[in-house]
């Protein structure tokens, strides 16, 4: 890494000697420093708490089935290894993990332990030792730095930014719209035209403002997960497809000559406090299809990728009585990408055992969320070492950076 | 009343007579505009479908269905509690499945032969008569087996007699097995017939006992068709008569069913039980018919046909159908005046309505119904053949399911039951989909002209000539006040 960035500093630097625009000579780059800037991250961030008893079920655990009763999965997970299974609804991501592109990472949290959904996710996005203490995204620092280098696009999915890619970087964003709301001009061209129509005219009005009263509120649905509905099945496949081809455009765009190298993308609705197995079932296929088309959209890109899923906090160790799990602390994060190394689970495993329980209620966190995101930053983007340590994670000199994962 | 000139005439016919113009319709309807509509009446009746099956073959297949139904029910059954106690193969052939996807595609098979011809029949006003006396003697698919018959039912009571007398109407609409079965007169037994008598000593015979399996049999009057005849068909709700005439009428209707499947010759055909049929004398609106089986109800139905109350029903409910909401008693008085001086002769009344200055007005002021609103769709974008499966989810969602009027009153007509927010929304969803495939290369500005003619207003021309797309200027003008108008 520091063999290289010199090198190309020189030959800027000649270039500049001799009165060249930096721009035309930035485009024949060496061939080294072409391939990190092929290299792309996505960070997937599930809000809301997801479950990671149920994302890689341990069904190698002895306590798992006691602790889990009947969501527990330990007859149609999916097989990953002699002490996990994959949720049944994760085929893609199965499909990836034999291929040795996908990996889990069983035990892992944010340093925070208060169990709140916005300040976890707040920590989980700042990169903050502590709630509060940042207003800046650690995905926009780390865009800040490499950006120091060579020019880094960035981009968010979603109406607004997430707080993952706030900060001094100007980034993208971009949300899928339906037909109608991408040629808005059909509506206020009609109200033109309808505006001496005494039953149109009005109509159309309502109609509209109804319109967005119910796209708002189907997002407030999503966001609260539609506790306790199971949508019909055609209503699912829909879903799933829509879901596929949010991660197969995400995908197109970081494919573009000079495209985004980095993205954050988020999926709502994982608070499962009720009817967990029907509700997680919807969500986790839901992110299985956005998997799987930012895997098939990126095509011969993917071996340049690595997608990192990670949640705010996983959920109880037990069931609750209404067939869902409360707010944990360690959840399972997901390592995807054709960039990443061969190898069984990230992190330590610390059993469900009653006296290895966080609190003895969660699991037990054995990996800092943040550890993952530098050993990702430094090895898979070439992020220096100091500047992790004190721009893009200040405080974080307990949580190592996980090495050898790319 | 100003009479409209020429040019607006033409696109009027097209328009409010007929289905939506295709391009050149308006151009072909300006040399005599009356004649263009008159040209289109003829004795044999509205044109047909194109593939839609005998009404007897599907009801037959349909009581196939049922059995095969029930067979499989027994069939479970019988392997819950066999001695294996093994569970029955979920992957084995489920004929209920298989026929019921069956009649399905026979219900969307008969709408989207319906609508293909809408589409492309040069005869607008011809298939709008046809499709106005459909939805006046409305069968619907809400009840599951008459979906699969009302392709048929229309194409075997209606469309050939929709230019002939009323009385002839009727009578084919009333005794069709479709209007049997969605009405249920097939289960109407009169009170004191001699299968009423045999079923009151219990004498199940095994052959009837075979079709209606576990069904606590009670056996007796159904009013429904007989109800609905006199409120619907007929002299309509204020037609003077009371429940005793309608108690009186359901009894004289009495043995008009359909045929068992056991029955080769008239297996899913109308036919008369005798041994149904309540005996005796009727009265029904002060008139007394004799004793006697079909030709009771036959001179009922007659005369219900002759009555000026159903000449003052019927010919309210064209003009509104094809002039306005509210239409002028004016216009319905010259459509009365036709039917009743030629006997009920359903051509006469449509010349009286072609006729008629009141159906001319040249404010539109009819506001289309989703079915229209496509069908005239299509027509404006001059389509030919395509896959009209895909209409089906869009009408729909416009809240007309093909074939699934929501009652026996039928679709409803009027500007307020179509013109909701949501509705227009869709609508304009609709058709921004549709222009988006339909217009390709074409200019927008002649297909304006095409579909509306002199009807088109400067402030559509307009907004589709200074559109920043093809499909959006075509959009604009499926969306104008005067295309949502007729």
């Amino acid at each position: 890494m520091n063999a290289i960035l010199p090198s190309r500093r020189g030959v800027l630097a000649g270039a500049a000697s001799f009165g060249l625009a930096l721009e035309l000579l930035a485009v024949p780059a060496l061939a080294a420093d072409r391939d990190l800037a092929n290299r792309k991250v996505i960070v997937v961030i599930c809000r809301g708490g997801m479950d990671g008893l149920s994302v890689a079920p341990p069904i190698g655990d002895p306590a798992y089935q006691g602790l889990r009763g009947a969501l527990a999965l330990d007859t149609t997970a999916l097989p990953l290894d002699g002490t996990f299974g994959l949720h049944p609804a994760l085929t893609t991501v199965q499909t990836l993990a034999q291929a040795g592109e996908a990996r889990i990472v069983p035990a892992v949290a944010t340093p925070d332990r208060a169990r709140s959904h916005f300040e976890a996710q707040d920590v989980l996005e700042s990169g903050a030792a502590g709630v509060y203490s940042a207003s800046s995204g650690w995905l926009n620092r780390a865009v800040e730095a490499l950006s120091a280098h060579r020019k880094v696009e960035a981009l968010s999915v979603g109406a607004t930014a997430p707080l993952i890619l706030r900060g001094k970087v100007q980034t993208a964003s971009w949300s899928p719209g339906r037909t109608v709301d991408a040629e808005a001009r059909l509506p206020t061209l009609l109200q033109d035209l309808y505006r001496n129509d005494p039953l149109l005219g009005p109509a159309l009005a309502r109609g509209l403002a109804t319109e967005v009263m119910a796209q708002a509120a189907t997002a407030d649905m999503a966001t609260q997960g539609m506790a306790g509905q199971t949508p019909p099945a055609n209503a699912l496949r829909q879903g799933r497809d829509a879901a596929r081809s949010l991660g197969v455009s995400l995908a197109g765009f970081m494919r573009e000559p000079g495209g985004p190298q980095v993205a954050a993308i988020s999926l709502d609705g994982f608070d499962s406090h009720a009817n967990q197995a029907g509700l997680l079932n919807n969500r986790l296929a839901y992110m299985d299809a956005v998997l799987d088309g930012v895997h098939s959209g990126l095509g011969p890109e993917w071996k340049n990728t690595v997608v990192i899923v990670a949640t705010e906090f996983g959920r109880t160790a037990r069931i609750n009585g209404t067939g869902g799990t409360d707010h944990g602390t360690a959840s399972t994060a997901l390592l995807l990408g054709g960039a990443l190394k061969k190898g069984g689970i990230v992190g330590d495993w610390p059993t469900l055992k009653a006296n290895a329980l966080f609190e003895n209620r969660d699991v037990a966190p054995t990996l800092d969320m943040r550890g993952l995101f530098k050993g990702v930053l430094a090895e898979h983007m070439g992020l220096d070492h100091a500047v992790l340590e004190k721009a893009v994670f200040p405080d974080s000199a307990a949580a190592k950076p996980v090495l050898g994962l790319v | 009343m100003a009479l409209a000139d020429q040019d607006l005439r033409a696109a009027i016919a097209a328009t409010r007579f007929g289905l939506g113009a295709r391009p050149g319709e308006i151009a072909e309807a300006r040399r005599d505009p009356r004649g263009f509509l008159t040209a289109q009446i003829r004795p044999q009746g509205a044109d047909l479908p194109a593939g839609v099956a005998a009404s007897s073959e599907r009801l037959n297949e349909f009581r196939e269905y049922r059995l095969e139904k029930r067979d499989a029910r027994l069939q479970k059954a019988a392997m819950a509690t066999g001695a294996d106690g093994k569970p029955a193969d979920p992957d084995a052939r489920d004929p209920v499945k298989v026929v019921g996807k069956m009649l399905r595609q026979d219900v969307g098979g008969d709408f989207a032969a319906r609508l293909q011809l809408a589409v492309t029949t040069e005869a607008g006003f011809r298939e709008r008569w046809a499709e106005f006396w459909a939805n006046h003697f409305t069968v619907s698919a809400t009840k599951a087996i008459t979906g699969t018959v009302i392709g048929p039912f229309e194409a075997e009571a209606i469309r050939p007699n929709v230019f002939g007398r009323f009385a002839d109407l009727l009578g084919a609409v009333e005794a069709h097995p479709a209007m049997l079965t969605y009405l249920d007169q097939i289960q109407s037994v009169g009170p004191n017939s001699r299968a009423a008598e045999y079923a009151k000593t219990g004498g199940n015979r095994r052959g009837a006992a075979r079709l209606q399996p576990a069904v606590n049999r009670t056996v007796g009057l159904n009013e429904n068709l007989a109800r609905e005849i006199l409120e619907l068909h007929t002299v309509g709700v204020s037609g003077g008569y009371t429940q005793a005439d309608v108690t009186e009428f359901a009894r004289a209707m009495t043995g008009l069913s359909i045929g068992r499947p056991g029955d080769p010759a008239a297996a899913g055909t109308a036919i008369f039980r005798d041994q149904a049929h309540e005996p005796g004398e009727r009265t029904v609106m002060g008139v007394r018919y004799r004793p006697g089986g079909r030709e009771q109800a036959g001179a009922i139905l007659a005369d219900l046909a002759a009555k000026p109350a159903t000449a003052a029903f019927v010919c309210g409910k064209i003009a509104r159908h094809f002039v306005a909401d509210e239409p002028s008693p004016a216009l319905v008085a010259r459509l009365e005046k036709a039917w009743t001086s030629s006997n009920g002769d359903l051509g006469r009344v449509a010349e009286a309505l072609i006729a008629a200055p009141e159906a001319w007005a040249p404010t539109p002021a009819k506001f289309k119904t989703p079915y229209e609103f496509i069908v005239s769709s299509y027509r404006a974008a001059g389509a030919q053949s395509e896959t009209f499966g895909k209409v089906a989810p869009i009408l729909t969602a416009l809240g007309q399911k093909p074939f699934s009027a929501p009652s026996p009153k039928g679709w409803p007509e009027d500007a307020q039951s179509w013109a909701a927010p949501d509705a227009i929304v869709k609508r304009m969803q609709f058709a921004q989909a549709f222009s988006t495939a339909a217009v390709r290369d074409r200019d927008p500005k002649a297909l304006a002209a095409d579909a509306l003619g002199a009807r088109l207003t400067p402030d559509t021309a307009k907004a589709v000539a200074r559109a920043e797309s093809r499909a959006e200027g075509f959009a604009l003008l499926l969306m104008s006040p005067e295309f949502q108008r007729r």
